[in-house]
């Protein structure tokens, strides 16, 4: 386990290192610069600027700098915001992202299993046809529709009962949370439901259920303790890309209902051409996604032996 | 044990009708082709496959809207509002206001009617005007005030005798309520009201310039005229959603299909490549595709639409494939790669290397065949996810440029007027959401049709 961990740990390194140069030849690239834009500059003063960004050293010094100031912990610093670090950008925002995304993955993870184990216990009854449905819409309809339509029903409910039961924008306590996690959580959540009922499925015919209830274990049990530990297995390992796409669909939830996440700073950043932030959060949310999925294959080869034997 | 004889033994009956085969023998593509037919679900969404990307090649020729014509007199219409619209006059200044024929005696205006059609083009109210009062004030309001708020004031008239007021603002066919406040010389106000409808109308000139009648159509003031038949509604432009949904259907369609055909190919070439060569050059390879699907996919999408920059006029279109391909292809690669490596150790391709058969048409027998399965699932599954990228970015503003339409940016338009207009938001989602559905359902029909191995468990 513990090779195994640090295999894991070193490929990580090794692939942060690869979307930080990928994302710095990447910004290099990009045509124009921060100067053009509506105020013009002297001369002087674009030299001078360019000197304190580290802009008029040649490419490969640079790359050497945002390399080292990376390594140190050091993001860069915003071209937009004035006098602001992007690690207190990020410190500010990240936060924010992440209970969001914590709270959408439990309501997905929970929602799936629940639904998944549901559907594989009425198999073709009334409650799996109408899991299923959900599913298909879960799977099929995009999150930004999602959001949109959540915040016209909240509007809709607010209005009739005549007082706000949930705020429809803004960020502050857990009422404002609860319906953009849910928005957020929804497609992550139906595809973890289909995948928990096709592993429940298959773990019915598997030979440890045979055995136990030749045994006379009682179904309930058999349940409980066999089918349903086993069939979670493989929703774990799916937990990690869900973590990317739970990220992307971010974006649009913080956007629609006005959240200050890192979403949205990135949008913002984009509109604003403020290459220190893009860059910065870019690098951020690789080494973060990459620690995620590490720590799900970690999680998963400590519950199941059978992987780092590999 | 021991008195075995030659005699346990007999000759075993050979029987051939047992050996014949009955039925005739179906090749891989036939026998897919037979579940495939048989699957109703697969073959409904397969229709409604092929019937989108009818819509998309021929739907934008054949209708007889453009995509981006726009029609400020017919914005946000639902597409069941009303059609009928009242030809008017065209407009002149109010000139012969009326005189004042009796005074109030409630202490409020009283009396307060329209004068003439109240149409969109105009509303003129007047009132009895009360003595002593040294102003008026005319609101206007969407809901019943039922004395609270009496909503937007329009303006004011300045006298005592004052009793006409003439609204050309921002009319809709709608109801109004206008109320008419009389201001004393003390401060203190007092206010009547009266709800009017508001009708559609335009002026014969007018309804020729927005293309709604011919120019030699024989109407008077007075009769109805039927604006253009839009069955989806328009847009927030006045601009046909239906043709605007062909065109987005093609745009979406065509990122949609093409790109994961690109990555998908290219995923091919480089996990056979790999895959044969096998050895340090295959874990190289490999590890150089866990580094590309290790970046955060949307960040760099974003990241590299700003590295191609889009020019003016230009759709943003290739920006987006180029992206899509250079950070979709590892999945691919990596499947391939995995098939060629297994089907490489099969016991079919060692027995047909014994009977010597040439690595080409091994390749072309047996590999290719085989794998073909596999990669048409991939594509399908590709296929709906792509569609969510392309909506999801277009939908942030990172995608296609506007005026282009694509099912992801009409959302996003829709979205903002979803409240009062809400088939804006709804029929965009809806195509998306009838498209994606109907590729995920062919994608799991031809995963059971085409890959024995994946079949799923319902």
């Amino acid at each position: 386990m513990a090779w195994y961990t640090v295999k894991r740990l070193i490929q990580g390194i090794i692939t942060v290192w690869f979307i930080a140069t990928a994302t710095f030849w990447a910004m290099h690239e990009v045509p124009g610069d921060p100067f053009i834009g509506e105020k013009a500059v002297s001369p002087e003063v674009e030299a001078n600027l360019k000197a304190r960004w580290g802009l008029d050293k040649p490419p490969l010094e640079q790359y050497w700098i945002f390399m080292t100031n990376m390594l140190q912990g050091d993001f860069g610093i915003s071209f937009a915001q004035e006098s602001r670090s992007v690690n207190d950008i990020i410190l500010e925002r990240f936060p924010v992202s992440a209970i969001l995304g914590i709270l959408a993955i439990v309501f997905a993870g929970l929602g799936g299993v629940l639904y998944g184990a549901l559907t594989a216990l009425y198999r073709n009854q009334w409650p799996d046809v109408l899991i299923i449905l959900l599913v298909i819409i879960g799977i099929s309809v995009p999150s930004f529709v999602f959001a949109s339509v959540g915040q016209l029903i909240l509007v809709v409910i607010n209005q009739i009962l005549g007082f706000n039961v949930l705020p429809v924008a803004g960020w502050g306590d857990i009422s404002h949370m609860l319906v953009p996690a849910l928005v957020l959580g929804l497609g992550t959540m139906a595809f973890l439901t289909r995948l928990m009922r096709s592993s429940m499925l298959e773990i019915v015919s598997a030979d440890f259920i045979r055995t136990a209830r030749s045994k006379g274990v009682p179904a309930a049990q058999v349940f409980s303790r066999h089918q349903l530990r086993n069939a979670v297995l493989p929703v774990i390992t799916v937990l990690g890309p869900s973590v990317a796409s739970i990220t992307t669909g971010g974006f649009v939830v913080e956007n629609i209902f006005g959240i200050p996440g890192l979403g949205q700073s990135f949008v913002l950043a984009v509109q604003q051409s403020d290459y220190g932030v893009i860059m910065g959060t870019t690098v951020f949310y690789g080494a973060f996604l990459v620690l995620m999925v590490i720590i799900v294959d970690l999680l998963y080869a400590w519950i199941d032996p059978r992987v780092r034997l590999e | 044990m021991s008195d075995i004889g030659t005699y346990s033994f007999r000759r075993a009956q050979v029987d051939l009708d047992r050996e014949e085969i009955s039925r005739p023998s179906l090749s891989y593509w036939q026998d897919a082709w037979y579940r495939i037919r048989t699957n109703r679900r697969t073959l409904a969404s397969l229709f409604i496959v092929v019937f989108m990307v009818l819509v998309a090649a021929f739907g934008p020729i054949l209708w007889h809207f453009d995509y981006d014509t726009q029609d400020l007199n017919q914005t946000s219409k639902p597409p069941w509002a009303s059609r009928s619209m009242t030809v008017i006059e065209p407009y002149t200044p109010w000139l012969d206001r009326p005189a004042v024929e009796r005074w109030s005696d409630t202490g409020a205006p009283a009396d307060i009617q329209a004068i003439g059609f109240p149409s969109i083009e105009f509303v003129r109210l007047t009132w009895s005007p009360v003595q002593g009062a040294t102003r008026y004030t005319i609101y206007r309001t969407i809901v019943d005030p039922e004395g609270g708020p009496l909503g937007l004031p329009l303006g004011n008239v300045i006298g005592e005798s004052e009793n006409s007021y003439e609204d050309r603002i921002d009319l809709e066919q709608r109801r109004y309520w206008y109320s008419v406040e009389a201001t004393f010389a003390d401060g203190t106000t007092a206010a009547s009201t009266l709800p009017i409808d508001v009708a559609a109308a335009a002026t014969l000139a007018g309804a020729i310039e927005s293309g709604w009648i011919d120019a030699d159509t024989d109407l008077q003031p007075g009769d109805t005229l039927r604006t253009p038949w839009h069955p989806l509604g328009t847009d927030y432009l006045g601009r046909d959603m239906l043709a605007r949904l062909m065109k987005g259907a093609q745009i979406s369609l065509f990122i949609g299909i093409v790109a994961p055909l690109l990555f998908i190919l290219l995923g091919v070439v480089y996990g056979s490549f790999a895959g044969f060569i096998g050895g340090k050059t295959d874990a190289l390879l490999m590890r150089f595709a866990d580094f590309v699907v290790a970046l955060p996919f949307l960040l760099f999408m974003i990241l590299f639409k700003l590295v191609f920059g889009i020019g003016a006029g230009e759709s943003g279109i290739l920006p987006m494939l180029v992206a899509l391909v250079l950070l979709s292809w590892p999945a691919a690669a990596r499947l391939v790669r995995g098939q060629i490596l297994q089907i490489r150790e099969e016991g079919y391709i060692d027995a047909s290397r014994l009977l010597g058969t040439k690595t080409p048409r091994l390749i072309l027998r047996h590999m290719i065949p085989n794998t073909m399965g596999v990669i048409l699932v991939t594509f399908t599954f590709a296929v709906p996810s792509t569609i969510f990228t392309e909506a999801f970015l277009s939908f942030i503003g990172m995608g296609v440029e506007p005026p282009i339409p694509s099912w992801g940016s009409m959302c996003n338009d829709g979205r903002k007027t979803m409240e009062t207009t809400p088939h804006e938001l709804i029929f965009p989602a809806i195509f998306i959401s009838i498209t994606v559905l109907a590729f995920n359902i062919l994608g799991d029909g031809l995963r059971d049709a085409l890959d024995a191995r994946m079949r799923s468990t319902e």
